[in-house]
């Protein structure tokens, strides 16, 4: 379970966030959505523990990470977290299978295991034949499949995703979602998707809308 | 007309009996509403009758189903010309959602409040189809997508027009005035 409870964050003179709270229940699927500028990148910053908020808490598993220092948070990111990053975040030196094998193998997983399982995943993601090529010399929209496989691959409780399909077409998009929802189904995840495409947001069970910086919870809707 | 061409495009790969063509339009673009027999045999007369398909052997005191049925040069032609025809574009604007919007601008109401309202609906409606879509091929696969498209391009529609808010309101009182103005 994911939490952000009261959270407010400000970047100099501009409040991104404002009291916002959110509940991720183990195993749900929300798609985030709200107009550009309006906090999503900010809230998922939070909630994946990069950025500390000014005031209120983030709990994971109903721990407050808040007060944690920056070595311990990229530990619980790494031991319970898959991010996707709006703009990625891969390592242009590595190529796309060596990206997806860190986090395995920093969790102490052997080179070889870390190799097989991550060139399953870019199979699965549609990419194997891009799979030992440099960051740097693939298409946008490799690149980021590579990044979902990075954010699954050590099976984690929670994936957050920014715009995990933005530089897709639609019926490659398709395929990456239903890879993320089956994966994220399979290890029993909690998914949190942020996107501007109500086609990908179909593709998961809840809806919030974010609004200036707050959950515009009139607008936000549940089912189940 | 477009039952009778969708028809006669079926005998395009090659010659079919009426009851093999009404299980082929079935499948591919009646899955909710399947023809009725005597519409597959009336449509194919009235094609035989006007030259765009013709029958291939009719066996002997077996009935209709014992037709067996070919497209002509003529049919291709119409099935050519038919598939390649651009729909008028107001087709697509059917329904009340244009409507509804255009009066929310007009009269005040928070587009935003139309689009939420909708998109519930219709996120609702999508993620059905998507669980649809997960498991579909073929027909189903091609009818379901549409569907999604279609609605896709509806919520996008309502949002754009939130964020051009401004102006389309300026422009609708702009137009009223002018209407009393011309009343005196
Ligand atoms: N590093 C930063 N420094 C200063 N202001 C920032 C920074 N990052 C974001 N902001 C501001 O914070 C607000 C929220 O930004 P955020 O990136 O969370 O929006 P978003 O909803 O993700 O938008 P988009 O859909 O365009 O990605 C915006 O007003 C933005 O200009
Ligand atoms: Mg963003």
């Amino acid at each position: 379970m994911l939490e952000a409870d009261g959270v407010t964050l400000t970047y100099g003179a501009t409040t991104a966030l404002r009291d916002v709270s959110l509940t991720l229940a183990p195993g749900s699927r929300t798609a985030l959505m709200g107009q550009s500028g309006s906090g999503k990148s900010s809230l998922l910053h939070c909630l994946a523990g990069v950025l500390v908020p000014d005031h209120g808490r983030i709990l994971l598993d109903g721990q407050d990470v808040t007060g944690l220092s920056d070595r311990e948070r990229s530990r619980l990111r790494l031991e319970r977290l898959g991010v996707v990053f709006q703009f990625g975040d891969l390592v242009p030196e590595l190529t796309l299978a060596e990206n997806v094998m860190l986090p395995l193998q920093l969790l102490g997983a052997g080179r070889a295991a870390a190799r097989g399982r991550a060139l399953e995943l870019l199979g699965e993601l549609g990419v194997a034949d891009v799979a030992d090529s440099r960051t740097g010399a693939v298409s946008g929209g490799q690149a980021q499949r590579a990044a979902v496989a990075r954010a699954l691959v050590h099976e984690p409780r929670v994936v957050l995703a920014d715009e995990p399909t933005g530089s897709l077409d639609t019926v490659n998009a398709e395929a990456v979602l239903d890879a993320m929802v089956a994966l994220s189904g399979r290890i029993g995840a909690t998914l949190l998707v942020v996107t501007h495409d109500n086609l990908v947001a179909s593709h998961f069970d809840d809806l919030v809308l974010m609004r200036d910086g707050a959950i515009d919870s009139s607008r936000t809707a549940t089912v189940r | 007309m477009s039952t009778s061409t969708t028809l006669l495009a079926l005998l395009e790969p090659g010659p079919a009996y009426g009851y093999t063509l009404k299980q082929n339009y079935d499948r591919w673009f009646a899955r909710r509403r399947p023809l009725a027999f005597g519409q597959v045999y009336s449509t194919l007369a009235r094609l035989t009758r006007d030259g765009l398909a013709d029958q291939v052997e009719v066996e002997s005191g077996h009935g209709p189903d014992r037709r067996l049925y070919r497209i002509t040069a003529q049919g291709v032609g119409v099935v050519d010309e038919w598939v390649f025809a651009p729909e008028p574009p107001e087709a697509s604007a059917a329904g009340t959602l244009h409507a509804r919007v255009t009066v929310a601008l007009l009269s005040g109401r928070d587009p935003a409040d139309v689009l939420a309202r909708q998109r519930e609906a219709h996120l609702t409606r999508m993620r059905a189809l998507q669980a649809q879509r997960r498991g579909s091929t073929g027909p189903e696969l091609l009818a379901v997508t549409y569907e999604l498209a279609h609605l896709d391009a509806d919520l996008r529609w309502i949002e754009e027009s939130g964020a051009r808010l401004g102006a389309v309101r300026e422009q609708l009182v702009a137009a009223r005035e002018g209407d009393d103005d011309a009343r005196g």
